[in-house]
């Protein structure tokens, strides 16, 4: 094979099963995968959860990881924010044509291991290339499979007057790190994007209490726009404490430098948890003993004023309203 | 992070808070100039540290803002110019010109770039030898040695294809043009830093010798704002208004002799078109005719057709401190970050656009 | 999981300078630093900055050096006011 994607690789001949059974199969191989069928077939009962996500991050490799990784753990955490299992994933990649392969490999690799730490299957798969130019590198799209145990109800809904809202740590990593790659920003870090996948922590914290109203993992638009989803889903009011919000002085001096707020910045690792008060601090003293949860902090709660709304009590005092981010789409980070 | 996390303490902040607070008895008006300004004085909620008797408006500050739409439809007009590469600071490119946007011209297939320095434009320019690159010259006095020092680079280097298109503004006459009309009754002026990192403090002599008007220069963080209008207040209730630094550790009398050298070795003073303001004399900078290969105005010409400005936005008046956002009657309806009438809800240094981030609890009302 | 929403804007800071530490000198540029992030800026502006002072950056160029000795006044002043306050 020659050392980067041609378009022959898409055209469904040779080139591209050599492409599936050379490049792909071999590192995320599973009985179903294995069988190369139209379809994988399983079996699950109970209640199902489902879900699909595109990846189109720029640039695809970044610290911290890449879009192979981010694409196996937005998809399972997606899953783990109802409170269910993944157990199966499928992944559509859309390549241009000239990808380097060692870079696809690269990118597998990455799959590979992210699955593995999931321990999750990728039961189907599908390739395409297109010419150069009509896909900025690789595009990504993961669907996944979860299985919820009974009796799991956890909605962004479900919030109620009273509830803690606790965050599983540092917020702006990963937009902060995605940006540090851009050009023209000229500025370097030790950061790394906290792209994680989160359901063995989410099943931590099920175990321990049976009361958690809310899951939800701020991604793009940041902690601020999570936020808003749940008080508007739930019709409550929430009030944080920006003191309280755990951000890691590099991601402060980046916001600083490019005029952010890191409430605004996206996350690929964190999660923001609406409890029972009751179950608060034991949910998160076993938070912290996941490595993924361990500067997580109750960060405000859930109250009976201004529902929809979500209000900060700024450092200073003075109290201030969080909106939804609003404004310019800018390069893709996710 | 050092010089920055000291002035946000909340302890010394309530120190000064009560201090304005018991010192201050008359009610007052302070404006502050800078668009960076008001977007802390809603960020850090300064309006609840202060007393009712402070009342602040904002002002001209915002450069993005204040540049007029015919300039913008001009630079719009550029961008569609064959091999012509626009680049400009970030929110240029969402303001509605008369007909148009440099956001809508970029999807209709022109050229344009968003740069954070004017280094980045010289290094397109240097990678395009066969393309022009115009950068769209907006800020005031802390950004203006900046484009001179990016044109006489292109000077030294030899690299032609830079140009500038000159729209930088001044400070000290614009506040002159808003004291003299009379419009807005001012005790204070909350001074902008940065540019007096550049200009010094002398430059304001004029306002409470000729006006009676106090004028602090005040600093970016919340301490310093507060500290700004402590100044403030204790010079209104003396009656004893003068130029103050309350920002010592960036500002000098004397500004920086070294920045203004350059801008006066490429720029000449001349008249400027203010948006909701109309022509200030002698409140721009011009390209000196030595510079002018770099001058994009002559370098060339396009035809517009007249400006438009958008109906029913009060954006002139916000940026005379006429009007608060609040009393628009397309804030928040019509006019949103996503789809902004005017210039105001478009930058983040626009009086609109901060409001509309950092409400109040107090403004919840309404909405 | 459905994202109608956009990005964080990046805030023209066109008032704003960030003080930044020099840790190297090469010329018309220093290579600076603020709590681990790195950045090239032009000092072109500022000859008298040495190795270890603060200076404010501004869209890539120091425009000035940070007093600090004025910045300890500040403070002073600053925690003066504080503990006056304290005592009612």
């Amino acid at each position: 094979m020659d050392d980067s994607i041609l378009l022959a690789h898409g055209s469904g001949g040779k080139l591209s099963h050599e492409l599936v059974e050379k490049k792909f199969l071999p590192f995320l191989a599973n009985p179903a995968l294995n069988k190369l069928d139209d379809s994988a077939i399983f079996e699950a009962s109970g209640r199902l959860a489902f879900t699909t996500d595109s990846y189109v991050v720029n640039p695809i490799f970044f610290p911290g990881g890449d879009i192979g990784k981010l694409a196996i753990c937005g998809t399972v955490n997606d899953l783990a924010m109802n409170g269910a299992k993944p157990l199966y994933l499928s992944l559509a990649a859309i390549i241009e044509e000239g990808l380097l392969l060692s870079e696809l490999e690269q990118i597998v690799q990455s799959i590979k291991k992210a699955a593995e730490e999931a321990e999750i299957s990728i039961i189907a798969g599908d390739t395409k290339v297109v010419n150069r130019g009509q896909a900025d590198k690789l595009f990504i799209t993961t669907s996944g499979v979860g299985i919820i145990s009974p009796g799991v109800d956890i909605s962004g809904a479900n919030a109620r007057t009273g509830d803690k809202v606790l965050l599983s740590g540092t917020i702006g990593d990963h937009g902060i790190a995605i940006m540090s790659q851009r050009e023209g920003l000229r500025f370097s870090m030790t950061l790394e994007s906290d792209c994680a996948p989160l359901n063995k922590l989410v099943s931590q914290m099920l175990e321990v209490s049976s009361s958690i109203h809310c899951l939800r993992d701020p991604t793009r638009g940041g902690l601020a726009t999570t936020l808003n989803e749940l008080a508007r889903q739930s019709h409550a009011g929430i009030v944080v404490e920006e003191a309280q919000i755990p951000v890691k002085e590099e991601v402060k001096a980046a916001c600083e430098l490019l005029g952010l707020d890191p409430i605004y910045v996206a996350n690929e690792g964190k999660v923001v948890a609406v409890v029972d008060p009751a179950d608060a601090d034991k949910i998160l003293a076993r938070m912290r003993t996941n490595s993924y949860g361990r500067d997580a902090a109750i960060i405000g709660e859930v109250t009976k004023e201004h529902p929809g709304k979500v209000i900060m009590k700024t450092k200073l005092g003075p109290s201030r309203i969080v909106d939804m981010l609003s404004g310019e789409l800018l390069p893709r980070i996710c | 992070m050092k010089f920055i996390d000291e002035y946000q303490d909340s302890k010394l902040a309530r120190g000064l808070a009560y201090k304005i607070a018991q010192r201050s008895t008359k009610t007052i008006r302070l404006m502050e100039f800078c668009g960076g300004h008001t977007h802390a004085i809603l960020r850090y909620g300064i309006r609840q540290l202060v007393p009712k008797t402070v009342e602040l408006r904002s002002g001209p500050g915002c450069p993005v803002c204040v540049t007029a739409t015919t300039d913008l439809d001009k630079a719009i007009a550029l961008a569609h110019l064959p091999d012509v590469i626009i680049t400009t600071f970030g929110d240029m490119i969402r303001v509605p010109g008369s007909y148009s946007s440099l956001q809508k011209a970029k999807a209709e297939g022109a050229d344009v770039r968003i740069v954070y320095s004017t280094i980045d434009a010289i290094e397109i320019a240097k990678a395009n030898s066969g393309k022009s690159v115009s950068f769209i010259g907006i800020g005031f006095e802390t950004t203006a040695p900046t484009i001179a020092a990016s044109i006489l680079k292109a000077q030294q280097e030899k690299i032609e294809n830079f140009h500038v298109l000159s729209l930088n503004k001044l400070t000290p006459p614009v506040m002159k043009a808003l004291l003299d009309s009379g419009e807005v009754k001012l005790d204070g002026i909350i001074g902008p830093g940065h540019v007096s990192v550049i200009i010094g403090s002398h430059p304001y002599k004029f306002i409470p010798r000729d006006y009676g008007v106090a004028c602090v220069i005040s600093g970016f963080e919340p301490l310093d704002i507060l500290l700004c209008i402590d100044k403030l207040v204790e010079q209104i209730e003396k009656g004893e208004p003068k130029v103050e630094i309350a920002y010592p550790r960036g500002v000098k009398p004397e500004g920086n002799r070294k920045a203004r050298q350059l801008m006066e070795k490429v720029f000449e003073i001349g008249e400027a078109n203010w948006r909701g303001i109309g022509i200030v004399p002698q409140s721009g900078l011009k390209i000196r005719e030595k510079y002018e290969r770099f001058d994009a105005d002559k370098a060339f010409s396009v035809s517009l057709k007249p400006p438009r400005e958008p109906k029913g936005c009060r954006c002139g008046d916000v940026i005379r401190g006429a009007a608060m956002p609040l009393e628009c009657k397309l804030f928040r309806k019509a006019c949103t970050p996503e789809s902004p009438v005017g210039p105001c809800m478009v930058s983040s240094e626009g009086a609109c656009a901060a409001y509309y981030q950092y409400g109040t609890l107090e403004n919840l009302q309404g909405f | 999981m459905y994202y109608g929403l956009t990005w964080a804007k990046i805030r023209e800071a066109m008032c704003l300078a960030i003080p930044v530490r020099i840790v190297s000198i090469d010329g018309d540029e220093a290579e600076t630093e603020i709590a681990g992030v790195r950045r090239r800026v032009s000092i072109v502006f500022t000859p008298e900055a040495k190795l270890g002072d603060y200076v404010l950056l501004h869209t890539g160029y120091a425009i000035g050096v940070v007093d600090e000795a004025e910045a300890e006044e500040t403070l002073k002043l600053l925690e003066e006011i504080a503990s006056l306050s304290e005592v009612h």
